[in-house]
């Protein structure tokens, strides 16, 4: 219904409804607004008048953060931990998706069925026995063990998400590929698989997120400074800066910052990925 | 349909049970290593007794019996779970209640309701570190932006995680914050399933807004209902980053935010106040947190499914 012709109780019901929005977008956005807005100011700035913006645009506390902090490893270790564990999944959970949706064998169904009751597991609450077989494996405080605890969570679901796509893909283009003599590999490679990249991006950024923010793991698996995660970082970081709050709030930015812009850019991704995840 | 498999499995019967396998093996070597043997093993290392990381002797139900009802133990354990209840309610009456009423109002499609949905998820995609840091600058009682605004009104300072009756409510405030975009959308993903063929036919018939929600949309998302309710349940008993980050590892003050997520972690892997650290006892505790999750996730899945199936 729109305005124009709403009657008059409607119009002023959906004013208030507006109101509420409007409220509740400005109690999500004025935090994180403030947060980048401090990150530009110096102490006394931040305390003397917090709703200001900042005097002059200053970058002396991302000039601090740069130099006297170990923020930059922390940010490479996640990309690459994060781009590494998502990597894996995508190969590994398509390989064992592919064999489930397109061939029939015996015991096919009781794998799938392996892989989808690990879904209900939350690994957590392993970490004990986890930590053991990691540290007989000499992978505790390595990037290959963190790595190894996100492929085993990241797998049943992506199995789940992939083999359900892959059984939509038609028979025909198999078989006519077969016909012509390709091989599996090279049916699979050039032919099924560029067909899944939307599910492929759905389970990337499924995954992605929550292993770019995890906490829990890094803490318990990972104690050198040099192989930290960005937010197991940040707390190294908090404790040494507690009263220098422009340089916090900066480094509380930064570390926001990359995923914030990639979530602006697939917003719609994102939503649609993190919504079905947990869904599932 | 199977002429492909009827093809190899002639020509090289072998050859295609090999591809099968090699398509197989990785996923199933990286489940059967770090998912499905340490928790077979969590369920075994319970019985045991630690010393270090090494199990030396089985002792039946004793780690049970100390974190239920030995002292100082079983009172850590009780104070946690407690925390950990009304986590659970105070999340369902707020983040989700919120949830579902900015979700009725997107549903309205008013002009900004895809940017909305934007913004309110926008948390959500955040680490919990830096949302439970960012809420602890806030709350801060001298300098914090809550205590600077509530000051505009005259309201004087506020030690919100200082004190011991504000201090858990502060914190589940920044999960409500961090997580609300989450429960909105589902809602509104399942109130959107609802057609809009359904809303105008009742409409039609002189529904308002109230009658709509409560015996229309509300019976018809139950399937959206029942998954945020597990979900929230399973959050509130996993319940550590946001703790850990604005509480502190001993759930401060005193206890006042302890959970079972933190007393866990400590109990595992040791803390500087009490200096324990047992994995025995570690592990009975996961083993009891993982019944009541998985306990409580049948039972509701059951009871809940069964309000979808009547309607």
């Amino acid at each position: 219904m729109s305005a124009a012709t709403a009657p008059k109780g409607e119009l002023l019901k959906n004013g208030a409804i507006q109101l509420m929005l409007a409220i509740n977008a400005l109690i999500m956005v004025y935090p994180l607004f403030v947060m980048v807005m401090s990150s530009f100011k110096t102490n006394a700035e931040i305390f003397s008048s917090p709703f200001a913006l900042p005097a002059h645009f200053s970058l002396s506390n991302a000039e601090r953060v740069w130099n006297e902090t170990n923020f930059v490893r922390y940010l490479a270790n996640s990309l690459g931990i994060t781009a590494a564990a998502v990597a894996l999944i995508l190969l590994f959970s398509t390989m064992a998706a592919y064999a489930i949706a397109r061939y029939q064998f015996r015991l096919g169904a009781l794998v799938l069925m392996f892989f989808l009751s690990g879904m209900t597991v939350p690994l957590k609450l392993a970490i004990i026995p986890l930590f053991i077989q990691l540290d007989s494996l000499g992978l505790v405080d390595s990037y290959a063990g963190l790595v190894l605890v996100y492929v085993a969570m990241g797998i049943p679901s992506a199995v789940f998400i992939m083999t359900g796509f892959l059984r939509t893909l038609p028979r025909e283009l198999e078989e006519s590929a077969r016909m012509d003599g390709a091989s599996e590999l090279r049916i699979m490679r050039s032919i099924m698989l560029p067909l899944a990249r939307p599910a492929l991006v759905i389970v990337a950024i499924q995954n992605a997120v929550p292993i770019w923010n995890d906490f829990f793991f890094p803490l318990v698996l990972i104690t050198s400074d040099e192989l930290k995660t960005l937010p197991q970082g940040l707390t190294v970081f908090v404790g040494e800066f507690t009263t220098d709050w422009g340089v916090l709030f900066t480094g509380l930015t930064l570390a926001a910052l990359p995923i914030t812009l990639l979530y602006i850019v697939l917003s719609k991704q994102f939503i649609s990925g993190i919504t079905q995840g947990a869904v599932k | 349909m199977n002429s492909g498999r009827r093809h190899i499995t002639k020509a090289f019967p072998w050859r295609r049970s090999l591809w099968i396998a090699a398509l197989l093996t990785p996923a199933l070597i990286v489940m059967v290593l770090f998912v499905l043997w340490p928790l077979l093993s969590a369920f075994r290392l319970a019985f045991y007794e630690f010393n270090g990381l090494q199990p030396t002797g089985f002792i039946g139900f004793e780690n049970f019996r100390k974190v239920l009802f030995e002292q100082p133990y079983s009172g850590w354990t009780w104070n946690a779970f407690k925390h950990n209840i009304i986590a659970f309610v105070a999340l369902m009456v707020f983040e989700n209640g919120t949830a579902f009423l900015l979700a009725y109002a997107l549903l309205k499609a008013l002009p900004g309701h895809r940017i909305h949905q934007v913004i309110v998820f926008l948390p959500v995609v955040l680490s919990a570190v830096i949302v439970g840091f960012l809420w602890k600058l806030f709350l801060h009682p001298l300098f914090g932006l809550v205590n600077q605004t509530l000051a505009l009104v005259g309201i004087g300072a506020i030690p919100w995680l200082g004190n011991e009756h504000t201090a858990l409510g502060s914190i589940l405030f920044a999960n409500v914050w961090h997580w609300l975009g989450f429960p909105t959308l589902v809602l509104l993903a399942g109130m959107q399933r609802v057609g809009k063929e359904v809303i105008e036919a009742a409409r039609l018939d002189g529904a308002g807004d109230y009658v709509l929600m409560t015996r229309i949309i509300w019976p018809l998302i139950a399937p959206s209902v029942t998954i945020v309710t597990i979900l929230t349940f399973i959050g509130s008993f996993n319940w550590f980053e946001i703790p850990y980050v604005m509480a502190g590892l001993t759930g401060s003050p005193g206890g006042a935010t302890d959970v079972l997520g933190l007393y866990f972690y400590r109990t595992a892997f040791g803390s500087t106040t009490t200096g324990i650290q047992d994995f025995g006892q570690g592990s009975a505790l996961a083993v009891m947190m993982f019944i009541i999750v998985a306990g409580v996730t049948a039972i509701a899945l059951r009871f809940l499914r069964r309000r979808e199936i009547e309607l």
